[in-house]
């Protein structure tokens, strides 16, 4: 039976109006975070789903499920549908754009009908990518190295770039009217170094989304026009230079993992900190590593190409930058552990995706300094290595922070509480499939099974077995959340508006919040995580677990 | 926060003049032998042109706050590095 | 951060300011930081151009030479020239935008839009002329020329193709960027018309002209890298 909040509802952002058509042309920056929510949350499952065939197809040394041509498809879109519709959207899309504005004590952010016209430029981009994959899909590897995608490839480049050249554009208005909005539209008293460190997280995501977007979607121009009319500026018979590409490529894609790991260090943060009672460890060090990431992570992108023939000369600069690069992650994994060390750790569900994130990034960034090194990189790149560092920091990183911040923030968003039981559970579920999955696959990679390949030595069985039931395990633990969020929508008991007893300006305001955020525009006098004060009229109280 | 920042018309005028003059000279230049020094004459005369339109035209003289500027100086920094980092590739292949 | 002011009068009340600033110079910050950070992403955009025409520019640099020199330069020239008068007229507009000059303000927005046209027009003669050169890239695509400098020594017809997939991609991505412009200020002149800008709120004249002139320093660029490659020889 529902439960019904025994209070008359007040009026919130989401009963204010009904009908689709509120929804479809709100301005409200908290509808269209959940428009986004539910966008991307249906393409990772489109992702999830070409995850599931591959590991279905490796159970087996033989290539027996599907052919090799459909199997290049297979980790073609599952990699640039997670990449480019799920992983770069997912936390700012969805908690950035709900919790920004809300943090800096603003109404909504700088350009709220930007913001609703960056979601329609996502959908656009999604369309086109779903027909993309409906009438024959694309075969180049998620990066779309030429000459094979402009010259030789017989599936449909030329859509699928279009498809993420316009869904590029959306992640630019984002990060736009991020900058802007933590620019103008702090409150009174909201000095930068009393911001949210989740602000920090998304103002150096933006600067990243802002000067790297732009040259992938001028790549991808290039692509389909070299593909179009055979130009000649990659392909190597007509004078072209295939690495160019690469260059060209990888200048985004790199500072690109950068967008999808930088915003769930926010919450990371945000959670570490709310958890253990403390204020953050070294607020400017995290502040500034955020930043510092950003500017670095543009630095470093032929590390991706040591072995496709750039000079050894240039591999030597950008294996020392990709070391530099690790030191400002590593500066906050010291900061989040050193903010644990003596604080008052409660193991809330949020806690627990924000323990596995500490644990399986920094598992994730080590591997990363083993692929920098040139001579290991002869050795493990294009294998399951390469492919376990990236899923260690996508999916044990980015993705536990995201379902982490889900869980801290769902109270705020939805005014329900979700069953804690289950949500600890589902969390437990997650970290071991993810281990269990991707584990191996650091194995596997280092004796020696290439990546993209459908078939592999007999010998290579049992990993790739134990890996194939991670997965399965791992999905599980993902559906969890789905189902109990939905359930609690009608049936969780409702939320207080500070269910954690967080800091921060978003939980001083109702669950769910109304539609312009605060009932008076905040003014701020205090310091960023001031758990000490809000602990202090309750120290005699033991806290009560959810 | 920056007020209404506008020139006179006549600071206008003047760095409309200095605009023309350097698409002369630029012009004139290149028809000139100035061996390895063509190139670098005219990106030369195209960025004090450009640092004219923006510190003039766009305003950015005139704006109270580093903030502007500093979006400016980071573009332009980033785009120096994507040319500089992949001439750090093409420039050295021969050396191997 | 912005002031008390709407605290302490609540019933000052701009009706072109948007709810969710707290007064007019916020949200007059906001466009234009907006509009600067977009133009951050115009430059990287172009930028990967620039890349590209830089690497295979030294690579190739005298087929690139010969490449260019079928170029009219003195047209080159001559719609740099028409760019900046219109950047003059752009900055002139915004001008008496601020000074409640109403015809000043349309003079000049109409005198932008036709040095708008005017340059897409020379450059539609020059595509006109490429196209009957056959030095379009594609299937029909012919190049018969000397390196300059070196006479017994033909260039490289496919070397010369990347330099004009280049030349067209680089200079029609910027008409495309001036197509955009032209409209905005047709937008703007109407508005104008309209009596909409007034020296306290004339932010779109703001904003357009940031724009406008970023697509001018575009140009600015291309000129000398596309047109005057060794002109000396």
């Amino acid at each position: 039976m529902a439960i019904e909040n025994p209070q008359p509802e007040r009026v919130n952002y989401l009963n204010k109006e009904y009908g689709i058509g509120s929804w479809l042309l709100t301005t409200d920056h908290k509808r269209i975070a959940l428009l986004y929510l539910i966008s991307i949350t249906f393409f990772f499952f489109i992702g999830g789903f070409f995850a599931l065939l591959i590991r279905l197809e490796l159970l087996t040394p033989a290539g027996d499920l599907v052919q090799a041509d459909t199997y290049n498809k297979l980790f073609t879109m599952h990699g640039q549908v997670m990449v480019f519709f799920f992983l770069i959207p997912s936390i700012p899309a969805v908690l950035g754009n709900f919790l920004v504005p809300m943090m800096v004590g603003a109404k909504d952010l700088a350009f709220p009908r930007i913001n609703l016209l960056s979601w329609y430029i996502y959908v656009i981009g999604g369309i086109l990518m779903l027909h993309c994959m409906a009438t024959g899909g694309v075969d180049t590897g998620w990066t779309f190295y030429t000459p094979f995608s402009t010259a030789f490839s017989n599936t449909k480049v030329i859509e699928a770039g279009l498809a993420i050249f316009v869904a590029g554009f959306s992640s630019i208005l984002t990060g736009l009217n991020f900058i802007v909005t933590i620019h103008r539209m702090r409150a009174p008293g909201m000095t930068w170094s009393r911001l949210p460190l989740f602000i920090w997280a998304h103002y150096a995501t933006s600067i990243i989304q802002i000067l790297g977007t732009p040259v992938i979607a001028i790549t991808l121009v290039l692509v389909v026009a070299e593909r179009s009319l055979h130009l000649g500026i990659f392909d190597p018979k007509l004078g072209g230079d295939p690495l160019l590409f690469q260059h060209l490529f990888w200048f985004y894609s790199h500072p690109a993992v950068y967008i999808m790991i930088l915003p769930s260090m926010g919450v990371v943060t945000e959670i570490i900190a709310c958890f253990s009672r403390k204020r953050i460890f070294g607020y400017s060090f995290v502040a500034l590593s955020s930043i510092a990431i950003a500017v670095f992570g543009f630095l470093v992108w032929a590390h991706h190409m040591f072995v496709a023939g750039i000079s050894v000369y240039a591999a030597l600069v950008f294996s020392l930058l990709s070391y530099a690069v690790a030191v400002p992650s590593a500066v906050k994994v010291f900061n989040w552990t050193a903010t644990l060390y003596k604080g008052s750790i409660h193991y809330d569900a949020p806690m627990l995706y924000a323990f596995g994130f500490l644990g399986l990034f920094t598992i994730g960034g080590l591997t990363g300094l083993f692929l920098a090194a040139l001579g290991v990189n002869m050795h493990v790149h294009d294998t399951y290595f390469v492919i376990a560092h990236f899923h260690y920091i996508m999916v044990g990183g980015a993705v536990m922070g995201y379902l982490g911040g889900m869980h801290f923030w769902w109270p705020k968003i939805s005014g329900r509480l979700y069953p804690e039981g289950w949500a600890r559970l589902a969390a437990l579920i997650v970290f071991i499939g993810f281990n269990l999955t991707f584990f191996p696959q650091f194995i596997l990679g280092y004796v020696g099974m290439p990546r993209r390949y459908y078939q592999y030595p007999a010998e290579f069985q049992v990993l790739n077995v134990l890996s194939t039931a991670g997965a399965t395990i791992l999905g599980v633990g993902y559906l969890l959340p789905m189902i109990y969020f939905l359930w609690s929508m009608r049936y969780g008991k409702p939320a207080p508006d500070n269910p954690w007893n967080a800091a921060g300006l978003e939980w001083k305001t109702a669950s769910p919040p109304p539609t312009f955020n605060f009932d008076q525009e905040p003014v701020v006098t205090w310091e960023a995580y001031n758990y000490e004060e809000l602990d202090a009229p309750h120290r005699e109280e033991v806290p009560v677990a959810g | 926060m920056s007020e209404h920042s506008s020139s006179s018309l006549v600071t206008y005028v003047g760095i409309w003049a200095a605009l023309i003059f350097g698409t002369i000279l630029t012009y004139f230049a290149a028809r000139i032998d100035l061996g390895p020094f063509n190139a670098a004459v005219a990106l030369t005369i195209a960025t004090t042109k450009t640092l004219l339109v923006a510190l003039f035209f766009m305003h950015l003289k005139g704006a109270s706050e580093k903030l502007l500027k500093l979006v400016v100086i980071s573009t332009v920094f980033f785009l120096l590095i994507l040319l500089a980092l992949s001439m750090a590739d093409y420039g050295t292949r021969a050396w191997s | 951060m912005h002031s008390q002011a709407a605290a302490v009068h609540p019933e000052v009340h701009n009706p072109a300011l948007l709810h969710h600033f707290a007064e007019p110079q916020q949200q007059r910050d906001a466009a234009s930081l907006g509009m600067w950070i977009f133009l951050a992403t115009e430059v990287m955009f172009f930028g990967g151009l620039f890349c590209a025409y830089l690497i295979y520019r030294i690579k190739y640099f005298g087929d690139f030479a010969a490449a260019s020199q079928t170029l009219n330069a003195a047209l080159g020239a001559a719609n740099t020239v028409v760019l900046i008068c219109s950047s003059l007229t752009v900055v002139l507009a915004v001008w008496a935008a601020q000074h409640a000059r109403r015809t000043m303000l349309l003079v000049s927005l109409v005198l932008t839009i036709i040095l708008g046209f005017a340059f897409l027009g020379i450059k539609a003669d020059e595509y006109k002329e490429k196209f009957e050169l056959h030095h379009v890239p594609g299937a029909s695509f012919q190049f018969q020329k000397s390196i300059p400098g070196h006479p017994d020594q033909m260039a490289n017809p496919q070397h010369a193709q990347i330099y004009f997939a280049l030349y067209f991609i680089m200079t029609g991505l910027h008409a495309l960027h001036m197509i955009v412009g032209i409209g905005i200020f047709t937008w703007l002149l109407y508005s104008a018309w309209r009596g909409r800008f007034t020296p306290e709120y004339n932010t779109p004249m703001e904003i357009g002209g940031l724009y406008w002139h970023f697509v001018d320093i575009i140009w600015i660029y291309l000129f000398p890298l596309l047109y005057l490659i060794d002109l000396h020889k």
